[in-house]
């Protein structure tokens, strides 16, 4: 039987191959959207032109614009509510009922969510567009917001609190100069992370956002791109998403350290 | 202003949680400049008793007076008293300057007498290099200064301590109790501290409240609550105390089969009431022999001795008592475990409690 | 104080009743939709029926139903085989570098699912990538079919869940009195045993929460199936999709989202049981 280095070794070996998995795939595709050819066929020679391409696009500059719209009201409203929602939970009592509630827009499966949306809007007559997208998104944006603000509250001295009224502020003044600052790297953590989201999302985007290319979002275009015809671009538009989810990412991280969990 | 009226008094003060009553009918007057100490074991409900005096619980029964005026109703906010948490509570995100100018900063005073004050302060706890440090950057004795400072910049006029010392190592928590009656003397203002350690409240209190499941056991200063023991719980509490349970007799009690052992019999016990008889280890003396002049001597034979550097504790097995006797001795008599001797005392340092 | 429940509840309100308006009533919308018949020309036809989960149990649609669940399930438990190693590689670095390792490991989690489905068709297909390494090495003559099957499937599902599952595992992993093994070593045991004996089974809440949560997760997926299958891997989620948008059946699809929820809530119930119940065994393990 191995000894204990030998196992470690190859534990170690073993991640550096699962790194290799999960990255290898990612690493191909930037390669590529520098290929002047574009195909995986053969490699042509190095070119940016992809990119220009991209940028030459209406339709995926107006999919971007459009994306962002609703990226940037998602995670303004989620992120207000979500952090009042998980100040008001982390003050009522323990409710298993209450915790199924906050848990369940992360865990239903994002096509059930599609079409109950869907079902939702078209029985009240809900003209569909950017807007409905918009209200759709924040469901799962709260969750996450709120999730990842609880967790700050939960390692918060509630002491603090009372010392500051012991100290002399009112609700309000507490409010603004102690519970905030020390809640808002969490808010912030959590808004960037819905903004991930919402960028990458594409099931409900697809099901809420009704005819028109006019409420067409970037997941949407891609998807398109890659089911209706593969076209040398979507490697750059591949890579740049890549690029920004990363960014976005590793931000969120600096901002809110000790929380590498969702 | 009228210095003879206490600065703080609870009339019937209670509180009741639910079905449970931690604060059972509590009136005790704060006296002007006095370093107060409430005693007792967990859950005795001097915590809460605290709390309710900094206004973070309500009572359910009961007044509370500052001075002349009425304040039971007064949010903590605006009660002229100040709590320094038994976990500090520093605010994470200012540092240490921060925290202390935050409670003058409500006070709307001028920035100049703000920073002025917080100096005096900072200067006078030592604290002056590390003003602009975070707490997360403090040990745990400077955490604790600043939570003072930060109470006591606002010349509260009573200061709250809920356990100030319990999360300091033994030694540092020797120094900063000696450190903490110096500076209320210094600062003058009346000092109410809740602890549970009673070693802790002799040294520091003027006078100690021991508390029992919501009231109060006994109320005084550490050598009358130390020397006269009110009841058989303050006395095991405070200190370590030898009991001898028996009935009451003629000039004592009887304790078989020790006989009587003497002692004054409090007036409201009559002959034949059960009672105890407690003395201290240290006022127990042994005698190979048995004495003829003492006044009390029972046989007991030595289990163990521990040492502890200045003195010796015998521990002895002894007829008809819970507990082993414990004795105090200077460490220059040896005696051996197996070794029967005469415990005696003198019936003046013996007390009978109901 | 009693201010103070009010104030929590104030607090919480508009959240709350965004997930209510936006999340609750949508959901039992389609729970109610699935008792109603399909309209002629596509709508709802207000009769209560049934026959909406009667047919979701005819043989066409449980296939898909089993298919589904053993898709999931081979890709999870490759994944779970996986994870666990590099979970434990994980553990054996530096404290300080560990968040690091976990950091580069959940990157890829949080990119676009479609762009990351989309490198594997780059990947897979004839003239990708791999058929072309091992047409190179020599190790085939023609290229294979890696791609649009269930193969494809698996690859794909695995891909975007491992770094998830590496997670879990690795909380459970870290949450793991060391005090146990090394009592298990100073009792005599090699390491092997010590590790089969003390470390897996007590981390085996964390790994199988993760597994079950990854399972629920593949069971529900659409995009992989629709971009990777190419028409001939058929999951619930695809199935979902054809009854809202091509079949304009939506009774039907609701039944079937009904039915995927059940699955998926009774399985989140027996994990719960089960790492309740391990937990309760195990004692106190590290705090």
């Amino acid at each position: 039987m191995p000894d204990r280095a030998g196992v470690h070794l190859a534990a170690r070996v073993h991640l550096r191959l699962v790194y290799a998995f999960l990255y290898i795939p990612i690493l191909v595709l930037m390669v590529l959207s520098l290929n002047r050819a574009g195909l995986p066929t053969a490699w042509t020679g190095f070119s940016l032109k992809w990119y220009g391409v991209l940028a030459e696009s209406p339709a995926i500059v107006s999919a971007v614009r459009n994306t962002l719209v609703v990226a940037v009201s998602a995670t303004v409203i989620s992120s207000i509510l979500g952090t009042l929602l998980a100040m008001g939970a982390e003050r009522m009592n323990r409710s298993s009922t209450l915790d199924a509630l906050l848990f369940a827009p992360m865990i239903i499966p994002d096509i059930v969510l599609a079409i109950a949306l869907l079902s939702f809007f078209t029985l009240l007559n809900f003209t569909l567009g950017l807007h409905s997208i918009i209200l759709s998104h924040v469901v799962f944006n709260i969750a996450f917001v709120c999730a990842i603000v609880r967790t700050r509250l939960r390692n918060f001295d509630h002491s603090i609190i009372e010392a500051s009224e012991d100290l002399g502020a009112g609700r309000f003044t507490t409010f603004r100069r102690i519970t905030l600052p020390v809640i808002f790297p969490g808010v912030l953590a959590g808004a960037l992370l819905a903004f991930t989201l919402s960028i990458d999302e594409f099931i409900i985007a697809f099901f809420t956002a009704g005819p028109g290319e006019s409420s067409t979002t970037l997941p949407m275009r891609i998807y398109a791109m890659i089911r209706f015809g593969v076209t040398p671009e979507i490697n750059a538009m591949a890579t740049i998403v890549m690029f920004v989810s990363f960014a976005l990412v590793l931000l969120s991280q600096r901002i809110d350290r000790g929380s590498t969990q969702p | 202003m009228d210095t003879s009226a206490p600065v703080i008094r609870l009339q019937e003060f209670s509180k009741q949680f639910g079905l449970v009553t931690a604060v059972d009918r509590i009136s005790v007057d704060f006296e002007e400049g006095e370093f107060f100490a409430l005693l007792g074991p967990s859950g005795c409900g001097k915590t809460t008793l605290l709390r309710m005096i900094a206004g973070f619980e309500t009572p359910s029964a009961g007044r509370m007076f500052l001075g002349t005026d009425d304040v039971t109703d007064l949010r903590p906010n605006r009660r002229p008293v100040n709590l320094m948490f038994q976990s500090y509570a520093l605010f994470p995100h200012m540092s240490v300057r921060g925290n202390v100018a935050y409670g003058l900063e409500m006070e709307r005073l001028p920035r100049a007498d703000i920073r002025r004050r917080v100096d005096e302060v900072l200067e006078m706890a030592k604290l002056s290099e590390l003003a602009d440090r975070k707490p997360d950057r403090l040990s745990g004795g400077q955490k604790q200064r600043v939570a003072l400072a930060r109470a006591l910049v606002k010349r509260p006029r009573v200061l709250l301590l809920d356990e100030p010392l319990a999360a300091l190592d033994k030694k540092l928590r020797q120094e900063m109790q000696l450190e903490l009656k110096r500076l209320q003397h210094e600062v003058g203002i009346t000092f109410v501290v809740v602890t549970h350690d009673q070693e802790e409240a002799l040294v520091m209190a003027d006078r100690i409240a021991l508390m029992r499941a919501g009231r109060i056991e006994q109320l005084g200063d550490p050598k009358t609550l130390y020397e006269q023991p009110a009841t058989r719980f303050v006395a095991d509490f405070i200190g370590v105390a030898n009991f001898f349970d028996g009935t009451v007799a003629e000039g004592g009690i009887l304790a078989p089969p020790h006989g009587v052992l003497r002692g004054t019999v409090p007036g409201e016990l009559s002959q034949g009431d059960s009672a105890t008889l407690t003395v201290r280890p240290e006022r127990i003396f042994l005698k190979t022999d048995k004495p003829s002049e003492a006044d009390n001597a029972v046989r007991g034979e030595v289990i163990d001795l521990a040492y502890h550097g200045s003195d010796v504790s015998v521990h002895l097995s002894v007829a008809n008592i819970s507990r082993q006797l414990v004795v105090r001795l200077s460490g220059e008599e040896t005696y051996r475990p197996g070794q029967s001797v005469w415990c005696c005392w003198n019936t003046a340092h013996a007390r009978i409690l109901a | 104080m009693r201010s103070r429940r009010l104030h929590a509840l104030l607090l919480a309100t508009p959240g709350l009743a965004w997930l209510v308006i936006f999340m609750i009533i949508p959901c039992l919308i389609v729970f109610f939709y699935s008792f109603f018949e399909r309209g002629t020309y596509g709508g709802i036809d207000y009769v209560f029926t049934l026959g909406n989960f009667a047919r979701a149990l005819e043989p066409i649609y449980l296939t898909i139903f089993l298919d589904s669940a053993r898709i999931a399930g081979i890709a999870t438990l490759i994944a779970l085989l996986l994870a666990y190693p590099a979970a434990y590689a994980i553990t054996l670095a530096p404290p300080g570098r560990q968040s690091r390792y976990l950091l580069l490991i959940m990157l890829p989690f949080w990119s676009n699912y479609l762009i990351r489905t989309y490198a594997w068709i780059v990947l897979l297909n004839r003239e990708g990538l791999i058929n072309r390494g091992l047409g190179g090495l020599g190790v085939i003559d023609e290229p294979i079919s890696l791609l649009y099957n269930e193969f494809a499937v698996i690859v794909g599902l695995i891909y975007n869940y491992l770094p998830f599952v590496i997670l879990s595992i690795y909380a459970s992993l870290q949450r793991l009195n060391p005090e146990f093994r090394e009592a298990s070593e100073d009792l005599g045991a090699p390491a092997w045993r010590t590790f089969l004996r003390v470390t897996l089974p007590l981390t085996l809440p964390g790994v199988a929460a993760g597994g079950v949560f990854m399972f629920v997760l593949s069971i529900g997926n659409f995009i992989t199936p629709d971009l990777l299958g190419g028409g001939r891997v058929h999951m619930v989620g695809n199935l979902v999709y054809d009854q809202f948008l091509s079949a304009r059946d939506w009774p039907f699809g609701a039944a079937l989202s009904m039915t995927l929820i059940a699955i998926m809530l009774l399985l989140l119930f027996l994990q719960a049981v089960l790492v309740n119940r391990a937990q309760r065994d195990q004692g106190p393990a590290h705090a």
